[in-house]
């Protein structure tokens, strides 16, 4: 089985790529990849994104050919598609940061700043936060309810349809932070960078 | 409930831990990758890596390390300690760092702030203000400490935040070492003229100190070097004792 690791230069990507590694050993073979080719025939596809929803829609534009293939990839051809941080907010409509930036377009919904209550509330939302698990994702197979997983983000992915919301988090608001809308995965949170706990999230998507 | 949390610091020097955790079962005492994953598998929430290594030569020592333990700890890791310009932070983060802290270069060059956050992302982007009393304020010191540069370090923190920076790793040059507390009043006028994360650092001396920097000093989070060597206190003893203090931690 082929898991591939979309490299857009979207960012520091190492620590995603250092966690599906440790995680696949040597069962899986994990790609780390901007081919389009090689995209096309992976078995599952993994959608990093850090800096701003704006540089990272920038950044899949910058590669021809790039965002049509993930749109064939996970809504034409259905297959498995994890994004993970601005990876799972991308799916929305359009994002607010920095300037009105058009999204994938795969879950109706956008991205806008968190309420922090006139700086009641500290941002970025920061650190290990537990989650409010709502419906059984098949990526949340064993993972207790209330685990904590290790945020980092300003922005939150606002979608229309409440039912692809996998899981939220208490921050200034309640926050969504995972999604499961048929073959498409996300989260809000870093599974790679949450311990063993998000070890299991990925291992999770890698068994699917 | 986001937690606070507690951030062990390692210091690096030509790739080997100067001080650290002084275990009998130990392999390597001084091997930094070792060191990290006891702290991550103790329930560390972040590690930081303070390099510092003198000689230039040597720098390239700091890369071999961040690689090696970010193939073994799966907690945040942030590198600090003669990060100069962007091209120093593209290569920590392409080695595995999740984010970097800027001391020096910050003082001398804002700029390096600005254009690193705009191309990285502010979630990786940490300042570190080493600042010292003088009077009634607070002044920055870079190269580690030796020199002054004048810099009012509240209104510093400011512009910081005001230039991209994610986080602010605040450390009082007057306590570190002594193991006598934060300085709580530097930590506190910070973290209330920012809205970024204020990370309190220098002079932690026992785990009350935690407690203060956290509920008096207001931080986020909570670094600390000397507790956690030479198995004084470990991290989950820690997070325990900030539990029965009331403080959220992730247990």
């Amino acid at each position: 089985m082929n898991v591939t690791i979309v490299d857009y230069n979207s960012g520091n990507i190492s620590s995603v790529i250092n966690s599906f590694k440790e995680v696949a050993k040597d069962k899986v073979n994990i790609e780390v990849t901007s081919d389009l080719s090689e995209i096309k025939s992976a078995d599952k596809v993994v959608l990093p994104g850090q800096g701003s929803f704006k540089s990272c829609v920038d950044a899949l534009n910058n590669i021809s050919g790039l965002v049509e293939t993930l749109n064939e990839f996970a809504i034409n051809n259905k297959k498995p598609l994890l994004g993970i941080c601005v990876g799972l907010q991308m799916f929305a409509d359009v994002g607010y940061e920095e300037t009105e930036t058009k999204g994938l377009g795969w879950i109706p919904g956008k991205v806008t700043k968190i309420n922090n209550q006139n700086g009641k509330y500290k941002l970025p939302h920061i650190g290990w936060n537990q989650i409010n698990i709502l419906k059984d994702s098949k990526i949340f197979k064993d993972i207790d309810n209330k685990s904590h997983m290790y945020f980092v983000h300003s922005y939150e992915f606002v979608p229309e349809d409440k039912n692809v919301i996998s899981a939220t988090t208490d921050y200034s608001s309640n926050i969504v932070c995972s999604i499961e809308k048929e073959n498409i995965f996300g989260t809000q949170f870093h599974p790679e960078k949450s311990d063993k706990i998000g070890l299991k999230i990925i291992d999770n998507f890698i068994k699917l | 409930m986001l937690k606070n949390r507690i951030i062990p610091c390692l210091d690096v020097k030509n790739g080997r831990v100067v001080k650290g955790i002084n275990f009998v079962d130990l392999q390597d005492a001084g091997d930094p990758v070792e060191q990290a994953k006891i702290y991550s598998d103790g329930g560390a929430d972040e590690i930081c890596f303070l390099d510092i290594t003198a000689s230039n030569e040597n720098r390239d020592t700091i890369y071999d390390v961040v690689e090696k333990t970010s193939k073994k700890c799966f907690v945040p890791l942030t590198v600090g300690g003669g990060v100069r310009s962007v091209e120093d932070i593209n290569k920590l983060l392409n080695c595995g760092a999740d984010k970097v802290s800027i001391n020096t270069a910050a003082a001398q060059n804002p700029e390096v702030v600005v254009e690193s956050s705009k191309k990285f992302g502010s979630q990786c982007i940490v300042v570190a203000i080493d600042a010292k009393k003088n009077g009634d304020k607070w002044e920055i010191f870079t190269h580690g400490g030796r020199n002054n540069t004048g810099i009012n370090a509240i209104e510093f923190a400011k512009t910081m935040e005001d230039s991209g920076a994610g986080e602010l790793l605040v450390t009082s040059m007057d306590r570190d070492g002594t193991q006598v507390g934060y300085d709580i009043e530097l930590m506190f006028k910070i973290s209330s003229m920012v809205n970024i994360p204020v990370i309190a650092s220098g002079g932690v001396g026992n785990l009350d100190h935690l407690v203060d920097g956290i509920k008096l000093g207001n931080a986020s989070a909570v670094l600390a070097a000397s507790i956690f060597h030479y198995g004084k206190h470990s991290v989950k003893e820690a997070k325990e004792y900030l539990d029965l203090k009331g403080i959220p931690v992730r247990i």
